[in-house]
């Protein structure tokens, strides 16, 4: 059964006054629109293509204590995302066909959001035999992203080879960008509060080295390279350096990246621990500017779940990662667009266009006739506050808790159907 | 605020207590004076002053600091500690003058008493203070008393000694 | 004073000198017959040990005992680093138990600190270490000893030249002690290999320098840290004999020292490595009084914090 709406009294990111037609699950011309359409007033609201996540970890399966396919769509949706893509550290790991489209058909079984699974690049992420990509791709999951995530491919032999051997089917290689060895046993970013706090430090320099030899490598094989959660300034220099050399490369930030810093640390609380972790405040200042020129293509979220035991214990002992799928566009908006960085139809590209674009994800990143109608319509009036007992997502590890921000989703549509309101 | 004892009148009640102390002792061989700090240390060494020039021989005095021992340090914020210095000749079965500046509740003698106990088993203990102002909350009493001052609970006293005061004065404040 | 003693960058000058000046006192009535005090009567104070440390352990016990208060010593063997039982679940037995004093060493930075800010119990906390964080009470006795032996008996370090050598990046005793003697006053300058400082030292405000043997007579005092054997695994100095060549207190270096320079180290000591044995022992090293003045520096740290309330 398929509804047919008409939204009026809308506006879109840049402001202008718009009106939606959906008809079968995707946008139509106004005049085209079914006579029996439902008409909405969307008086208030801005609508949005869906939101698109390049960075989300859905903890099924292996830790249904912290997150499934279903709750991590739920809290994507009420985050806006009508997108994610799920990465394979999961138990077991995603390194087969067969995990990926498990993961895949429990996203189309809830309905709630598209869920597409990254395929590990390595062999139980152990950065030594490559994994049967090929097969990851041509499965129903259609692996499009390859990542180790929560590990970097360390070895540049096999970077090499990963990035060449996905050319075949147009894959994307996406690092983690952190030297082991580097960063061994490291808590946080390594500077003025991690020698006073006592914390074993993790230098800029472990994460900028491996990107800069995987812009190089890329330059020289030509394949898609993709850096994930860029942190510090001199990520953003090797990149804008790189693009402008002619190298292949997109990059993502982490909203928590644009706006919090290793300051946070002084508390030792571990919702602060994050990897990559926090880090200065020019930094902050670096990544957005990164953002706004365009050196960094999209912002994603890292949506990392935990259990409250993992978080409620020593720094050190406690696990990296903090949940974002629920605050991203709030979080974003608060350091871009209210900043007076950014348009927030530009924000709007870099969380739904661009990632749609990298992902090959048809379907998503745009309100244009003909497309699947996988749209959000926001409130940029309306402040929200971030409190426990309203976060979707299983695990409640948010460094917002308790701040109010700005931007309030209220609708989400996947393909015409409402997934989420409020 | 009222002045309740000028200069003068401290002197003159600290001279009279000398007396009484020497009277009552039949003398100062087996004397030994110690104050309570703050205010009571310095009357102790005006007191040990005046009763040797009477007597004409060094008298044995010291300090008690009685902090530690208080069984009230959970109502308020804790105090730096005040010094105790116990003469050479020790506390043991002698008679021994506890000074104080003002006598209230009386816990600060009893944690005086507790305190001097630690150092050995005086033969007497007495106890001498430059104001008593009622109030108590133990079964405490001076054997010698500069000025017996009926206040109310809500009164303070206040006792000013030059040797960090700028000057000798025992006044009240908050007296309607 | 605040109701917990975490890290020396939460006193204040005045407060850091009135613990030295109660220590003092305490330490003047405990030399006496007098050996404890009632203060304490009734109170329970834990020491919760998730690190071997008997020297600290005891030292904090011989306070606490000198205050009257009960002391529960609590030994949680392997760290919840290790997952055994949790830094929670332990905070909720102490509260349970009525514990009005937790007195905490931990191998995590910053574990006293989640013990004292989550609103798991309610006694007050007492940083005894805290990983490579710090150490207050250390760095409190250690102030007390210097002044001590080089200053008024009250009072600040205003002025006095502080050589601190060694394994800075790891050490809780050197973080401890750079904010508090240059609190009170004291030029602190830190002699390390850069293997062994943190990047952001420059922050510290203290001198740092990697050579061990120029300017040696301007020193008042020079502590020695504690290296760990283990830390050359990671690269951190190529052998122990060039550590000890290069910054270890030796005979010859002790020979150039002033004549007032005090030679003090936090212990245990690896003798032959960080300190030579006729250094240890000479008649500059004042590391026996450290100890000592351990216990005196505890009382005065355990009533100020638990003595009002
Ligand atoms: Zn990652």
């Amino acid at each position: 059964m398929s509804i047919n709406y008409l939204l009026k009294n809308l506006k879109d990111a840049s402001g202008k006054r718009i009106e939606l037609a959906i008809s079968n699950g995707r946008f139509v011309e106004v005049k085209d629109a079914a006579p029996d359409s439902e008409i909405i007033d969307g008086k208030g609201l801005t609508a949005i293509p869906g939101l698109v996540d390049l960075h989300t970890h859905l903890r099924e399966p292996g830790k249904e204590d912290a997150e499934t396919v279903l709750s991590g769509s739920k809290a994507a949706a009420a985050g806006g995302f009508t997108a994610i893509s799920a990465m394979p550290n999961t138990n077991p790991i995603a390194d087969t066909a067969g995990v990926v489209e498990q993961v895949f058909r429990l996203g189309i079984s809830h309905g709630i959001c598209d869920v597409f699974p990254i395929g590990a690049v390595t062999l139980g992420q152990q950065g030594k035999i490559l994994s049967e990509m090929g097969a990851m791709r041509s499965s129903e999951a259609k692996v499009r992203i390859f990542s180790d995530d929560g590990h970097c491919v360390w070895d540049s032999l096999v970077m090499r080879r990963a990035l060449e051997y996905v050319k075949a089917f147009d894959g994307v290689i996406a690092q983690h960008a952190q030297d082991p060895r580097l960063t061994h046993g490291s808590q946080m970013n390594e500077g003025e509060v991690s020698a006073a706090l006592g914390l074993k430090g993790w230098p800029a320099a472990a994460e900028e080295s491996i990107i800069a030899r995987d812009l190089l490598l890329n330059e020289h094989v030509g394949s898609r390279l993709h850096i994930c959660h860029l942190t510090t300034i001199g990520g953003v220099e090797l990149i804008r350096w790189a693009k402008k050399r002619g190298i292949q490369v997109t990059a993502e930030v982490t909203p928590h990246h644009l706006l919090l810093t290793d300051e946070l640390a002084r508390s030792y609380d571990p919702l602060y621990k994050v990897n990559p972790p926090l880090r200065t405040e020019r930094d902050v200042m670096a990544l957005r500017e990164g953002v706004v020129d365009g050196t960094i293509d999209v912002i994603a979220t890292d949506h990392a779940p935990h259990p409250a035991e993992d978080k409620d214990c020593e720094w050190a002992a406690a696990a990296f990662g903090m949940i974002g799928l629920e605050t991203a566009l709030s979080v974003s908006y608060k350091a871009l667009v209210e900043s007076g960085l950014m348009r927030f139809e530009d924000l709007v590209e870099r969380m739904s266009g661009a990632p749609a674009r990298i992902g090959r994800y048809e379907g998503h990143g745009s309100l244009a006739i003909g497309n699947e109608a996988n749209f959000t319509l926001v409130d940029t009036a309306t402040n929200w506050r971030v409190e426990t007992p309203e976060i979707r997502s299983k695990s409640k590890n948010s460094p917002y808790l308790g701040l109010e921000l700005p931007v309030t989703v209220r609708h989400t549509y996947l393909r015409g159907k409402e997934v989420f309101s409020q | 605020m009222s002045i309740v004892l000028d200069q003068a009148e401290i002197a003159r009640a600290l001279k009279r207590i000398a007396h009484e102390i020497i009277e009552r002792n039949k003398g100062v061989s087996n004397l030994v004076i110690i104050g309570i700090p703050t205010r009571g240390s310095f009357l102790a060494a005006r007191l040990t002053k005046i009763l040797s020039s009477l007597e004409g021989v060094e008298i044995n005095s010291g300090y008690l600091d009685t902090t530690m021992y208080r069984d009230d340090l959970r109502n308020s914020a804790p105090r730096s500690l005040g010094r105790t210095e116990i003469p050479l000749s020790g506390v043991h079965d002698r008679d021994v003058v506890l000074v104080d500046d003002v006598l209230f509740s009386g816990r600060t003698i009893r944690a005086a008493l507790d305190a001097l106990s630690e150092h050995g088993r005086p033969k007497t203990v007495q106890l001498a203070v430059l104001i008593d102002r009622g109030h108590r909350e133990l079964p405490i009493r001076a054997d010698y008393v500069g000025k017996n001052l009926p206040t109310n609970r809500n009164e303070r006293v206040q006792v000013c000694l030059s040797e960090i005061d700028d000057l000798d004065q025992v006044k009240i404040e908050g007296r309607a | 004073m605040n109701r917990h003693l975490l890290s020396i960058a939460d006193l204040s000058k005045e407060e850091a000198v009135n613990l030295l000046d109660t220590a003092a006192e305490l330490a003047r009535v405990t030399e006496t017959p007098v050996k404890k005090l009632p203060t304490l009567r009734g109170r329970t104070i834990v020491n919760l040990f998730f690190e071997d440390s008997t020297r600290t352990r005891i030292s904090f016990e011989a306070a606490a005992k000198r205050l009257s208060a009960d002391v529960i010593n609590f030994s949680a063997k392997g760290s919840s680093l290790s997952k055994g039982e949790s830094l929670k679940d332990t905070a909720l037995t102490l509260q349970a138990m009525g514990a009005d004093g937790v007195v905490i060493r931990h191998p995590a930075s910053g574990a006293a600190h989640r013990l004292a800010s989550q609103k798991w119990m309610s006694g007050c906390v007492i940083n005894a270490g805290d990983g490579t964080h710090e150490h207050p009470t250390q760095a409190l006795l250690d102030a007390f000893t210097i002044r001590e032996n080089l200053k008024e008996p009250s009072g600040d370090l205003a002025g006095l030249n502080v050589a601190i050598v060694g394994d800075v990046l790891h050490s809780r005793v050197a973080r401890s002690n750079v904010l508090l003697l240059q609190k009170l006053g004291a030029i602190v300058t830190l002699i390390a290999p850069p293997t062994l400082l943190p990047v952001a030292v420059n922050t510290w405000g203290c001198n740092v320098k990697y050579d061990f043997d120029s300017d040696l007579n301007s020193f008042d005092v020079v502590m020695m840290l504690r290296v760990q054997r283990e830390r050359m695994e990671d690269a951190f100095f190529p052998s122990e004999r060039e550590y000890a060549r290069r910054y270890g207190l030796n005979a010859a270096r002790l020979s150039l020292l002033n004549s007032r320079c005090i030679v003090m180290h936090p212990g245990p000591m690896n003798r032959g490595l960080e300190i030579s044995a006729d250094s240890a022992d000479s008649d500059k090293s004042v590391i026996v009084d450290q100890v000592k003045n351990g216990v005196a520096v505890r009382m005065a740290a355990l009533y100020l914090l638990l003595g009002g309330e």
